[in-house]
């Protein structure tokens, strides 16, 4: 299901929703599509000093309305740039702890908070070989991390067929055991809710479900148990102002269709 | 799951990482003079011998080397390997052209907005061809240990994670300084190097404009460079900028001017990609993906006499929106 109103589309509500859920001041690194588009909405709004990372090379750009590019690589990810280095140091910087939160799509995530943009299926024999990694592995291994997409039960499952990008690995202390030892899942922003991790477990927690969602809603859409405290706060629809601004940001609805 | 020597594929499993004295005495073998290196596209595509291991610059849809990949194609080439950062279009030529079938990278698809390959997940799906997924920084690190003359680099991603579980050669290791868990990923010294710039002198000194991606330590790590430029400069015009100059000489072994070198994809300040034209392709594969790849080759690859020719079949019109694009970044 998406909630989707008359004001706005389901992929906008998770744009505006993730532009939220940035603080200004943060040394951002974001991929390509709503969290390129969202990190860019935040610097309009309410975090005009949100510093954006691009695995292309680029540090603190401003993206051109209406000139939003296809991938973190090409010259329009470069406008109005403080600086431009090759991509290993610019992944670097992520390993050296410059980053407060690392900003990305998904397209099947699990109950631990681990992404899978590799294969669907077993890796020997998938039913859909996807892109792969690309700077997924390296940004969810060494920072904080925030995951737009929509929730749908075919998205979320329990455990994904493949860990592209690492999670809570198997829940527990098995993150830290693995050998990444700093960073981690921190939220995942959906169509539905704002979602969470339980500290000691590392499983998936409801924090907030957005207007006219219920708890029941978000546990349907979601092919595992979630942790739903009994009370839930809900967050404040999209403003006209948040609105206006993500539509002159992406007119063509390249990433907001 | 692939370990060495098992592979159920026949894939061209060439080692990229050489002992050092090895590497040395290439290097050394090499002529490192200041000399003029200018030769056509055939001409360097001779310096490409069939299994050699291939590394590309650029990342996704910019700087792609693509002159020099339509060359190889053209050339039918066999058994090359390919890396690079992020593979967009090229690899499904390399694939279905069949010079190669064995490509590292991090991230294989045209780019996101055209959604996944549909020629990638038929050769890899179908057991065709190989897609080694690394994850991004280990590539970098991988090419920045070959151009640092070590054998490998440590890092502190991957780890816990399947892209690790799959790759066989990855270690571990205890760091003896501070006790942390820690992996390591070995060098990757290609044997030749494909790199797209804005300018070289015909000496092969380098000048890049904007995001240079892995390129520096691509060409420090390859065993040979073959450039391809927008516009060859004299080498009085290095000297005035000297800070400019990205890949020395001596690490050059062929300049071949391609103006358009990318075409249909980015080279900064000079084009931007050229969408429709990407739209065509991802049209042309949606449906009947193996079809509709044969039929681009055909078109744009074995029909055209000359570079020339190919850029005249994506169309002037095309070219020129693209370039006024392109030169946006500077113009507004």
């Amino acid at each position: 299901m998406t909630i989707e109103t008359k004001d706005f589309t389901a992929s906008e509500l998770l744009c505006v929703m993730s532009a939220r859920a940035l603080e200004d001041g943060q040394v951002v690194f974001a991929g390509v599509g709503i969290p390129l588009l969202a990190a860019t909405l935040a610097q309009r709004l309410h975090a005009p000093g949100v510093t954006i990372l691009f695995e292309g090379g680029t540090i603190g750009p401003h993206v051109v309305p209406g000139q939003l590019p296809p991938t973190t690589n090409e010259q329009r990810c470069t406008r109005k740039a403080n600086m431009l280095v090759s991509i290993t140091e610019v992944l670097l910087l992520l390993q050296r702890g410059y980053v407060d939160v690392g900003f990305m799509g998904g397209a099947q995530i699990d109950q631990y908070g681990n992404l899978n943009s590799s294969f669907i299926g077993s890796a020997d024999d998938p039913s859909v070989r996807l892109p792969g990694t690309g700077g997924g592995n390296d940004i969810s291994s060494l920072t904080r991390m925030i995951v737009a997409m929509p929730q749908e039960k075919r998205r979320f499952v329990e455990n994904v067929d493949f860990i592209t990008s690492p999670g809570y690995i198997r829940g527990g202390t098995s993150r830290r055991d693995s050998g990444l030892i700093a960073g981690g899942m921190y939220r995942v922003v959906t169509d539905l809710a704002i979602l969470g991790f339980d500290d000691d477990t590392g499983r998936m927690r409801v924090e907030a479900l957005h207007p006219g969602v219920t708890p029941e809603q978000a546990q349907e859409n979601t092919g595992f148990e979630l942790i739903i405290d009994s009370s839930i706060p809900t967050t404040e629809p999209p403003t006209a102002e948040e609105l206006a601004a993500l539509r002159h940001l992406d007119p063509d609805k390249v990433y907001t269709a | 799951m692939w370990a060495r020597g098992e592979s159920r594929l026949a894939v061209m499993e060439k080692d990229v990482t050489q002992e050092y004295l090895s590497l040395r005495e290439q290097t050394q073998s090499r002529d490192r003079s200041l000399r003029d290196k200018v030769m056509t596209l055939e001409e360097a595509c001779d310096l490409v011998a069939d299994g050699e291991h291939v590394s590309l610059g650029g990342s996704t849809a910019s700087r792609t080397p693509f002159a020099m990949v339509w060359a190889l194609i053209r050339a039918r080439k066999k058994n090359l390997s390919f890396s690079r950062s992020i593979v967009s279009t090229e690899g499904d030529l390399i694939f279905a052209s069949g010079i190669g079938n064995h490509i590292l990278t991090s991230w294989f698809s045209q780019g996101i907005v055209w959604g996944v390959s549909r020629v990638m997940r038929h050769f890899t799906e179908n057991k065709l061809a190989r897609f080694e997924e690394w994850s991004h920084m280990s590539i970098g690190l991988r090419f920045r240990a070959g151009a640092m003359g070590v054998p490998f680099m440590p890092m502190r991603s991957m780890m816990g994670s399947d892209v690790a579980g799959q790759l066989d050669n990855l270690e571990e290791m205890t760091c003896p300084f501070t006790g942390e868990k820690i992996l390591l990923v070995p060098a990757l010294n290609p044997d030749v190097a494909l790199i797209h710039v804005q300018r070289c002198d015909p000496y092969g000194n380098a000048q890049l404009d904007g995001l240079t991606f892995m390129d520096i330590d691509m060409a420090m790590a390859a065993n040979r460079v073959i450039l391809t430029t927008e516009r060859i400069i004299s080498n009085d015009q290095i000297r005035r900028r000297p800070d400019q100059t990205r890949i020395p000489f001596f690490t050059v072994d062929a300049v071949v001017e391609a103006p358009y070198g990318c075409a249909p994809h980015e080279c900064f300040g000079v084009y931007e990609p050229l969408f429709s034209h990407m739209d065509y392709y991802a049209e042309l594969t949606r449906k009947e993906p193996m079809e509709g790849v044969k039929t681009y080759l055909d078109e744009y690859y074995y029909a055209p006499k000359s570079w020339t020719e190919y850029l005249n079949l994506i169309g002037l019109e095309k070219l020129l929106d693209a370039a006024r694009r392109g030169r946006s970044i500077y113009d507004d």
